[in-house]
């Protein structure tokens, strides 16, 4: 088993990686759906983390690894505390489109 | 054989990404939001990184787009109440997005990587490894993340209560 992994390089990561960054990022500015841009974020978060990886893996250190499970326990934290605030905001306000949250726009 | 994985993982991942940006029912993105996070626990496993795999798929698919999926089905989100933005400002999106991806493809295309060509067969991602590091090298901020959750668990109890009127 241990050859038959050998074969991918690790650029292809790279960029798919980069892919998957882009997407998130697309998402963030094409939604208005605050839970959706929420999703698209955990879309780049996990792209990091497969960068992160694949460079751990590739250079046969573990500490990347280390810094994805740190990663993992942020955004769980970032999402109860992001869900939290899109419930009282739907509450007060009964949507969640970004474009009706401009009280604080100049 | 590891190639062919590769282009099946990585397909699927795009296309469930792209799923998640473009489809009109938010209970369709989170859905193919799942069907992401289950194949980008497929790439961990082909580059030897079993415990991040299962953590992955414990706290991704298990507890975060269970969040996700209850929240949705909460506010009751469908298709009529979707907003969307206008023609425009979708087709600049795309375009920012598309021209950040050429960007940053043109900065990996000028570097020099360091020529680790392929990884060494290497017990790195095994629990027993993994764990070692994060209760020795990382150990206080394996704690501190420890109270990160708890101030989360609390703010996310205090934000989402009822307030009295």
């Amino acid at each position: 088993m241990g050859h038959a992994e050998q074969l991918v390089p690790l650029n292809w990561y790279i960029v798919l990686s980069t892919f998957l960054f882009c997407i998130g990022v697309m998402g963030v500015l094409f939604r208005r759906n605050a839970i959706i841009i929420l999703m698209c974020i955990e879309i780049m978060l996990n792209s990091v983390n497969l960068l992160l990886v694949s460079f751990s893996a590739y250079s046969g250190n573990s500490d990347g690894q280390v810094f994805v499970f740190f990663i993992m326990v942020v955004a769980a934290a970032e999402v109860a505390v992001g869900l939290a605030l899109m419930m009282s905001i739907y509450r007060n306000i009964g949507s969640t489109d970004i474009d009706v949250l401009n009280k604080l726009k100049w | 054989m590891s190639q062919l994985i590769f282009y099946i993982l990585s397909a699927m991942t795009i296309a469930s990404a792209l799923v998640v940006v473009f489809s009109k029912h938010p209970m369709y993105s989170v859905l193919s939001l799942v069907v992401c996070f289950f194949t980008i626990a497929g790439h961990y496993i082909l580059l030897n990184a079993q415990f991040l795999a299962i953590t992955h798929i414990i706290v991704y698919a298990g507890a975060i787009m269970v969040l996700f999926l209850f929240v949705v089905m909460l506010l009751n989100l469908n298709r009529e109440s979707e907003p969307h933005k206008s023609g425009k400002l979708k087709f600049a999106a795309t375009i920012s997005a598309g021209m950040l991806f050429l960007i940053l493809i043109a900065a990996m295309k000028s570097t020099t990587l360091e020529p680790f060509s392929f990884p060494p067969p290497s017990t790195n991602g095994m629990i027993q490894h993994v764990g070692q590091r994060l209760f020795t090298d990382y150990l206080l901020p394996f704690e501190i993340s420890s109270i990160l959750f708890l101030s989360a668990m609390i703010g996310a109890v205090v934000l989402a209560k009822k307030e009295k009127h």
